[in-house]
Formats: structure tokens, sequence, C-alpha cells
């Protein structure tokens, strides 16, 4: 039931937009919070297959994420297992969905990224308290009072 | 009124993930949210202060109280015959920790995705056109 969950809408047809997020040459282009490089990207973007990257920040550090395919239905949806190489970012398993849909300009994308626990649980629970979670955490980010 | 106590704060001994699940699964009450918000605004309350504003029964309110408590977002603690409610920051802080670095990191790679898409995109349809 954590997870984050980000849209957004890119001007390309959803076969494009799939293949930039599940083929090495894609990742390679795109992936880490920052303009550092990609240096290794490896994916075999089929459903028991498994991708590796490693990329490096802007700040020097290098970061390792890999995981396997869970599914894949291209060019609509893909679910990966994610974990850090270390466990230094996050120690657990986690999960990412990518959904694509077309839209009149192009593909609308839909990342979800959770912690791997029960489907069931996840879907039944999530809902509606990120907008809340933002104002907790402005409330509560003062000094630590307990 | 009869109480219950706490167990020793759950946070401390079950793993992380289980930490994160409880916080978020607590939040995502709105009952809950306003009785956080309540803690928030006075450091600590009793059970009846905090039932106050809810249209809900004394009952009620000690479940939620009960949910607040095995996350490990309060604490209670009972003198004489008034239990005391105090709000605990660090379940907050873990869950928002999470979001924010999975955040950074999507979002900081989606402009350069749909960058890297578009001219693709753009790249195919002049050998089209």
């Amino acid at each position: 039931m954590t997870s984050l969950t980000l849209v957004r809408r890119i001007k390309a047809r959803p076969s494009i937009v799939f293949d930039a997020v599940t083929t090495a040459e894609g990742i390679a282009r795109w992936w880490g919070p920052d303009a550092g490089p990609v240096l290794i990207a490896e994916a075999d973007p089929r459903k028991g297959g498994r991708y590796r990257v490693r990329f490096r920040m802007l700040d020097g550090t290098e970061h390792e994420c890999s995981g396997e395919y869970l599914d894949v239905v291209r060019p609509e949806r893909v679910v990966m297992s994610w974990r850090w190489k270390g466990g230094q970012e996050d120690p657990n398993e986690s999960r990412v969905e990518i959904a694509l849909g077309p839209v009149p300009e192009g593909t609308e994308i839909t990342f979800t990224h959770s912690l791997l626990n029960d489907d069931e649980t996840r879907r039944t629970h999530e809902e509606g308290w990120t907008g809340s979670l933002d104002k907790l955490e402005a409330r509560f980010a003062g000094g630590e009072a307990v | 009124m009869t109480t219950r106590h706490d167990p020793p704060i759950l946070s401390d001994v079950v793993n992380y993930q289980q930490r994160l699940d409880r916080t978020f699964a607590a939040l995502v009450d709105p009952t809950r949210r306003a009785i956080l918000a309540q803690l928030e605004r006075k450091n600590s309350a009793s059970v009846g202060e905090l039932a106050e504003p809810f249209a809900i029964k004394l009952p009620a309110v000690m479940k939620h109280l009960d949910v607040l408590a095995e996350a490990g977002l309060i604490t209670r603690t009972k003198s004489g015959r008034t239990v005391t409610v105090r709000l605990r920051h660090q379940p907050i802080r873990e869950a928002m920790a999470w979001l924010s670095h999975y955040e950074r990191f999507w979002s900081g790679g989606l402009d350069r995705l749909a960058a890297s898409a578009e001219l693709k995109e753009a790249e195919s349809r002049s050998k089209v056109g």
C-alpha cells in the first residue's frame, strides 16, 4: 500500500515511449534522478527476464538497481521488481509498474512505485493520502517533539 | 474506562517495510489524520479532548487511537484515570523519506524520457513523411 504515483503526458506514440522505457538503448538516455550518465543498461523485457541499470549522479556517486520483469504487455504495461545493489538507498525490494495509454497528443505514462507486498492490500488502501501527506509533512516539518 | 497497554513501540522492532505499511495504512483514514493534526497543535491531549470534535463515539475514537499507536504515530500514557496521548514524528519522517526518494528519482528522469521519446517520434514522422 505504500506507493508513489507520477503521471505525465508525452508527445510520442505509446510504442515509442514503451521502447524508451524497456530497451537498454532507451533506458540509457534518461534513467536516473539527474543528468548524470547511465553507465550500464541491460534489459530483457519479457516476463521473467531481468534488467540492470547503473548510473552516476552529478555528485559523483554511482547507484545500481536491478530486478525482474513481472509482466510485460507491449505497448501498454510493464511491471518490474526493483532492488538497489548494496541497499543503501532502500534496503527492501520494491515494485515499479509503468502503464501507457494513448491520448490525443501521444501517450499518458503512469509510474507507480510501491513496496512489494500483497497486491490485494495495496489496491484497497491505495487512495488519497498523498495530498494529505503533503499537508502533514508541512505541519511536522518542525522539531522532533517526542 | 478500560485501558490497554500499548505494545512496546513497534516501530523500533519490526522491519522498515512493515513500519512504512503501518504508517500509510494509519494515514489513509481522515479521522485519524484529524486526530494527528489536533495532536500536532496541542502537543498532548487526553482521549476525551481528542474525541470532542468528532461525531463518532468514544469507543470508535479509541479504535482509531489503537491503529495510530500500533503504527507508532502516537504514544499513550496513563496517569490516574487520564490517558494522555502524544504524537511521535519518526514514522511520518520515514514514510516521507521513502516517497521523496523515489519521487526525485522518477520525476528527475521523466523530462529526459519525454525529450528522448519525442525526438524519436519526430524522427519516425520525418522518415514516413
